[in-house]
C-alpha cells in the first residue's frame, strides 16, 4: 500500500513554504481492539522532504507523531516550477510519496 | 554413515539460513537518507530522564527557540507544535527534537535540518497526558531547549 501525500508548496519572497499532509494511522502500538488484542504498532519512521534534487528536510519519527501525519517547513529558494516531493517509509516497510510543483 | 543427516543438523543449518536472511534484510536500502541514523536507542527510551541521558544530559534553555504548542489541548491525539530557531541568537542549527515528558516514549520526532532550510518546523503528537513538551535543538554539536506545559483533557493514546 502506497500512501498518498498532499502537498503543497508556495513561493513567499526568498522563501518557499512547504505543507505535506500524509496518510497513515501512526498506531503506536500500546492500544487494543475492541476483542482486547493489541493492535500493533504501525507508524511511519523516516520522512525525507526534497527540493528538486536536494534533502531539505528529514525526519526520523516515533509513533507519537499524530495521525494522518502533517509536517510544514520552510527553505531558502526555490522558483515557481521547482519540483518538492516528500517520501515516507514506515515500520512495515510500506512507503508513501509525492510531489508538486512550487508555484 | 559418514554424511548421515540428523534432525539436529538439519536445525542448525535451518537456523544459520536464517541468520543469512536477516543479514542480507539488514543491508538492503531500506532507508531514504544515509547521511544521519536513526537515534533508535533515543527513540526508545521510556521516560525523560533517560531521553535526556541519551541526549548527553539536559539541555540548557535557549531563549532563541520559538516554541508554540497549545496551552489547553482538547485532544490529546493531535496537538499541533511548532519550533522555529531565531537564527540571529541561535545559528547553524542542525536538528530539532520534540520530546513529550509523559509519553511512553517521549522522544516523538528529530528533524535533521539541512544548510538553506529555516531552522522551524511544524507537525501534530500525541499528548498521552498533561505535562511539559520540550523543544531540543541541536547547534554547532550542543543542545539547547524550551519547555512548554501542554494541559490534556482527553489523553491521545487511549485505546
Amino acid at each position: 500500500m502506497a500512501g498518498r501525500i498532499r502537498i503543497r508548496a508556495q513561493q513567499k519572497g526568498d522563501v518557499t513554504e512547504v505543507k505535506a499532509l500524509m496518510r497513515h494511522p501512526m498506531e503506536t502500538g500500546q492500544r487494543k481492539d475492541q476483542a482486547g488484542e493489541p493492535i500493533p504498532a504501525h507508524f511511519i519512521e523516516e520522512v525525507t522532504v526534497t527540493h528538486n534534487d536536494t534533502v531539505v528536510m528529514h525526519g526520523y519519527w516515533g509513533a507519537a507523531v499524530s495521525a494522518n501525519p502533517f509536517l510544514g517547513l520552510r527553505f531558502d529558494g526555490g522558483v515557481a516550477g521547482d519540483t518538492v516531493s516528500v517520501a515516507w517509509i514506515d515500520n512495515k516497510g510500506e512507503t508513501g510519496n509525492g510531489k508538486t510543483t512550487i508555484r | 554413515m559418514k554424511h548421515s543427516i540428523h534432525p539436529q543438523g538439519m536445525a542448525r543449518r535451518g537456523f544459520l539460513c536464517l541468520g543469512a536472511i536477516i543479514a542480507a534484510t539488514a543491508v538492503l536500502p531500506s532507508k531514504l537518507w544515509a547521511a544521519v541514523i536513526r537515534p533508535q536507542t533515543t527513540f526508545s527510551a521510556t521516560n525523560l530522564t533517560s531521553t535526556f541521558a541519551e541526549l548527553g544530559g539536559m539541555p540548557e534553555l535557549h531563549e532563541g527557540i520559538i516554541f508554540s504548542t497549545p496551552n489547553i489541548a482538547e485532544n490529546g491525539a493531535v496537538v499541533p507544535v511548532e519550533v522555529e530557531v531565531d537564527t540571529s541568537r541561535l545559528a547553524n542549527v542542525e536538528k530539532i527534537y520534540v520530546i513529550v515528558e509523559k509519553n511512553p516514549n517521549p522522544l516523538a520526532a528529530m528533524f535533521t535540518v539541512a544548510p538553506g532550510t529555516k531552522p522551524a518546523v511544524e507537525t501534530r503528537v500525541k499528548v498521552a497526558q498533561t505535562g511539559n513538551l520540550y523543544a531540543v535543538v541541536e547547534a554547532q554539536g550542543k543542545h539547547y531547549m524550551a519547555v512548554k506545559e501542554t494541559k490534556v483533557t482527553l489523553g491521545g493514546c487511549g485505546g
